[in-house]
């Protein structure tokens, strides 16, 4: 399959909550001022009586977010990743998570993609963070499309989900008319040699990675686990006993995020292998995007290195 | 749906108090566990919500248009549990299941384990954000009901108490009022030793709060001072600064600072009764 366009997924969220937003008028965008750089500016203009902005306070953000779910509203909180998951983290917990109320934390620059921003903007604990809070759904969308059908799945669904969106501009992988479902992965490639899954801005080179592969004669399967919380426990399942072999592929810490997700699974099974990719364990710095995947091992080339030791007879 | 509000005198509130503060007590005694302190001091102002300012109904917990109720400082849920039970929320027996595995009334309150409970609370500073969100959802769909909260002197030593005063001044929330139960102890010695409060009533002044200074343990003043914050209908939220006493009704848990969060023994829950009992007003 070929990649479309570059875009990032934050434009994504963008252009579906002016969508959501005018069907409902009780879904509301809660801000707290980085509003023009996480792509509200539309839904500001266009809805400005379901549009609020409580200023560089996120954890009033949160707790003003939970008082409007008791009564009804459906708020998106929006903010950087590494706040939304970190600053918020305990209003998260005590006022959204614990009383289960139905507030989104939608967060733009999720992983290295606010590349330029340096390591105090990079997010890359946020998923294991928000993973091992209960009630919690944790969703990483891998394209501008894909973020649009699951910022509305999210909408649709009644509880707190955090979303994860790029900053940085990443190809499209899907038109329009794909569906996602939360809590069930997107099988892209069928294969039976080994198994990349990734999530969000991953999934491309997982694509590409499986492309180099067939035409070396190694069949991948390929699959998009852009819900990290539930994880798809029948779609890993599934990898593992057709595959064995798992590679895992993520823009996030490889300790609690996509990676340790899978592992488990494979773990309690008592089969297959989990070689996990993503950023390790270490802070990034100011650098382009790519490059900062580059170092932390997450490239095609090293999914491809990484499936031929894997595969080897 | 007409209001359900109740018309009580200031004796009969003064003697509905003294039952909830008896309540608290026992609930704490029976459970060996809890905090009587907080309770005490802050019992006048949920009376005063529950029977004279709050429109509510116990039949119909989640009322739409209901009066909200944020108890910031949740470590004192005693006295609003009581006031539930006192209320018809649930049967006053479930009071005897504080802090009891399976109980709805958990060590802090939970809005979805406990009817009347309308968010969760129990770490500090994170209430009056809340409230906010509750009072700022009345104002989007043009709805008229009121939300309290109560928080800690203590409590106040957190940032987002500060973020959410923000919220409330710049949406013009004349709807929510903050009671500060100011009892000038904390966990860990006085508000002075923990971390000095200068004065809590121009802080929330300078955060643009229409100020109310009293004695937090009058019934009188707490009435007159909700009866004043509700008609004044001007965009500024309300503060409410009530001097209190931390105990206050029991003669050996006043203004102890060790009365936080101990449950008082058999010799000691005899005397606070009896105590409470002699102070009903004829």
């Amino acid at each position: 399959m070929s990649l479309g366009k570059k875009i990032p997924t934050r434009d994504g969220f963008g252009d579906e909550i002016v969508a959501l937003g005018k069907e409902n008028k009780n879904i509301l965008v809660v801000d707290a001022d980085i509003g023009k750089s996480c792509k509200t500016g539309a839904f500001r203009k266009e809805l400005p009586e379901q549009y609020l902005n409580v200023g560089i306070a996120e954890q009033n953000c949160a707790g003003v977010a939970a008082g409007l779910a008791t009564c009804g509203k459906i708020p998106f909180v929006v903010t950087y990743a590494a706040f939304g998951s970190m600053r918020m983290c305990e209003m998260i917990r005590q006022e959204i998570a614990y009383p289960h109320l139905n507030v989104k934390i939608a967060c733009s620059h999720g992983g290295v993609t606010p590349a330029n921003d340096g390591a105090s903007h990079q997010a890359i604990e946020d998923m294991g963070i928000l993973r091992t809070i209960p009630n919690m759904t944790v969703i990483m969308p891998a394209d501008y499309w894909s973020a649009r059908k699951l910022v509305r799945a999210a909408a649709e669904y009644d509880g707190p989900v955090y979303l994860r969106f790029t900053r940085d501009a990443i190809p499209e992988i899907y038109g329009e008319d794909v569906e996602f479902e939360i809590g069930k992965a997107y099988q892209l490639r069928d294969g039976k040699d080994v198994a990349i899954v990734a999530n969000g801005d991953t999934v491309r080179l997982a694509i590409e990675a499986a492309e180099t592969l067939a035409a070396q004669g190694i069949e991948a399967r390929v699959l998009d686990m852009h819900t990290v919380k539930p994880i798809d426990t029948d779609a890993v399942v599934a990898a593992v006993q057709d595959c064995q072999q798992i590679i895992t592929v993520e823009d996030h810490n490889i300790i609690n995020g996509l990676g340790s997700a899978v592992a488990c699974v494979a773990a309690e099974m008592g089969k297959g292998r989990v070689w996990r990719l993503g950023i390790q364990d270490q802070f990034g710095q100011s650098a382009p995007y790519e490059r900062l995947l580059e170092v932390n091992g997450v490239t095609v080339g090293n999914i491809v290195d990484v499936a031929h030791k894997l595969t080897k007879k | 749906m007409s209001s359900m509000k109740e018309n009580l005198s200031i004796v009969e509130l003064q003697n509905k108090c003294i039952d909830l503060k008896k309540n608290a007590i026992s609930m704490i005694y029976k459970a060996q566990s809890g905090h009587p302190g907080g309770s005490l001091s802050v019992a006048e102002f949920v009376t005063a919500c529950y029977w004279h300012a709050m429109d509510v109904d116990p039949q119909n917990p989640r009322w739409a248009d209901r009066d909200r109720f944020v108890l910031s400082k949740g470590h004192v849920c005693p006295a609003q549990y009581a006031a539930l039970a006192m209320k018809g929320y649930f049967p006053m027996e479930v009071l005897d299941t504080l802090r009891k595995e399976g109980s709805p009334l958990q060590g802090h309150p939970s809005m979805t384990k406990c009817p009347g409970i309308d968010i969760s609370t129990g770490s500090l500073g994170q209430g009056l954000a809340c409230a906010a969100g509750m009072a700022l959802a009345a104002k989007l769909d043009n709805k008229s009901y009121n939300v309290f909260c109560a928080v800690g002197d203590g409590e106040c030593n957190e940032g987002e108490i500060w973020e959410a005063c923000g919220t409330a001044y710049k949406y013009k929330l004349d709807n929510l009022v903050v009671f500060v139960d100011w009892n000038n102890l904390q966990l860990d010695g006085t508000c002075e030793e923990i971390m000095p409060p200068i004065s809590l009533a121009k802080k929330f002044e300078a955060f643009g709060f229409e100020v109310y200074e009293i004695n937090g343990n009058d019934m009188a003043e707490v009435v007159d001072a909700l009866d004043k914050a509700l008609a004044s209908k001007n965009g500024l939220p309300k503060c409410i600064v009530g001097k209190t006493v931390k105990g206050k009704g029991v003669s050996f848990m006043e203004n102890q600072c060790g009365w936080h969060g101990v449950a008082p023994n058999d010799e000691q829950y005899r005397q606070a009764m009896e105590e409470l009992d002699a102070q009903y007003v004829k």
